[in-house]
């Protein structure tokens, strides 16, 4: 691990989509990316946990407007969705749509500023977006993969599970084989659909940044990167927002009791 | 590829992607926060002065309430005294009542007294006068001492 300037396109590409990792293998960690997570969730955590404390019935300042916005937000969108009565709904979904927006909202960072920075401290990689980094969004997958299933087990029971995944699509036993098959399938769709489209979406998006830094003359490079930008301010929001819906969909399907 | 290089095209970016956002993304969100707190605000404000204007209300019902407690016992007082004149009149009207038909009996009495009296004067005389026909045994003529009589009867 040695400190060397890129020196082709490719090489630069290379460099950029590597993070600084620590160990081997399937073992090994992608520091960068947890070091960003997690700053980026205490820096969510500290901001919403202050302006809780500070909360004034009276006339709100403009943060404590801005957060209680957001929690409008997605109190509503839970309502909307979410059928049955639980209290993690809504501070999960929060938890999701703004970490997720933080996260993504490190794309548009100018891709060279952190890791030109850390460089000089010695850290020859560094990937600023969490979320273009698959491990971290399919490790949220599976987080609310296993909420799936624990919901399932909590709304309706052993036998409701295996009730579920056995006379499901096809109610009838002789088809439980078939069933058990197709609900695994689908199941297990859940949280890769989930974990890939938010990692393809903000691992393109940062491609795309990497690409027009790579290729293009510097003095042009705002031509492409600018629109890009403005059109990411979008996509960042849209992906958070998704992220947050489909979980509540799952969630609510998982304790829906109902037959149907 | 000059790291440097890179560097100053993406702070170019950079630079053009803040002017932007603070152009165009920020003020309608900042819009959207100000609006909500003018309208936190102004709810607020409309509630105190609701609240203000119940308070008045309140007071200006005690000051009626006030009023007409004082305004009733001002007409009770009045019902009183009027009460009160009603019965002296009553009872100086009927305490004349009384004396008139006192007097009227006394009247009576007197008159039905003098009757009785004139008629035992009557009654008397004839007596006297059966007694004195007896006396005399001779039928004297009734009719020559007839004033003797009422000169006796006058003298009872």
């Amino acid at each position: 691990m040695t400190i060397s300037s890129p020196s082709s396109p490719q090489e630069y590409i290379k460099h950029h989509l590597h993070s600084l990792q620590f160990g081997e293998g399937f073992w090994a960690f992608n520091l960068d990316s947890l070091f960003f997570s997690i700053l980026l969730g205490v820096i969510f955590l500290s901001i919403f946990h202050r302006v809780a404390h500070k909360a004034t019935t009276g006339v709100p300042g403009k943060l404590q407007c801005a957060v209680e916005m957001i929690i409008e937000f997605v109190d509503k969108t839970v309502k909307d969705m979410f059928s049955g009565q639980n209290k993690l709904i809504a501070p999960l979904a929060l938890t999701i749509f703004v970490w997720v927006f933080l996260m993504n909202l490190m794309d548009l960072l100018p891709i060279d500023f952190l890791p030109y920075i850390s460089q000089q401290l010695g850290l020859p990689y560094l990937r600023v977006v969490p979320t273009a980094d698959v491990s971290i969004t399919m490790s949220m997958a599976i987080g609310v993969f296993l909420l799936i299933i624990i919901y399932t087990f909590k709304y309706k029971g052993v036998k409701g599970f295996i009730k579920d995944y056995t006379l499901h699509p096809f109610n009838h036993w002789a088809f439980a084989p078939i069933n058990l098959l197709l609900e695994t399938v689908s199941l297990l769709s859940k949280p890769i659909s989930l974990g890939l489209r938010l990692f393809g979406n903000m691992y393109a998006g940062e491609l795309i940044f990497i690409l027009i830094a790579a290729l293009i003359p510097w003095w042009s490079q705002w031509v492409l990167s600018l629109p890009w930008a403005i059109f990411h301010i979008l996509i960042i929001t849209l992906q958070a927002f998704i992220f947050m819906v489909l979980t509540i969909v799952y969630l609510s399907m998982a304790s829906e009791t109902e037959d149907h | 590829m000059n790291m440097n290089a890179t560097l100053l095209g993406q702070a170019i970016t950079f630079v053009l992607f803040v002017w932007f956002c603070m152009k165009f993304v920020w003020p309608p969100i900042i819009s959207a926060i100000e609006k909500r707190q003018k309208e936190i605000a102004d709810g607020l404000a409309s509630a105190e002065t609701a609240k203000k204007d119940l308070e008045l209300a309140k007071a200006n019902t005690s000051d009626i309430m006030q009023q007409a407690k004082v305004e009733a016992n001002a007409i009770i007082e009045q019902a009183n005294k009027r009460k009160a004149s009603i019965i002296e009149e009553a009872q100086q009207e009927a305490t004349r009542e009384r004396e008139r038909i006192v007097a009227q009996g006394l009247a009576e009495v007197e008159a039905e007294r003098k009757r009785a009296r004139e008629e035992l004067k009557q009654q008397v005389a004839r007596l006297a006068i059966a007694g004195a026909e007896k006396i005399i045994e001779r039928s004297v003529n009734e009719a020559a001492n007839s004033d003797i009589i009422d000169k006796l009867v006058a003298e009872l």
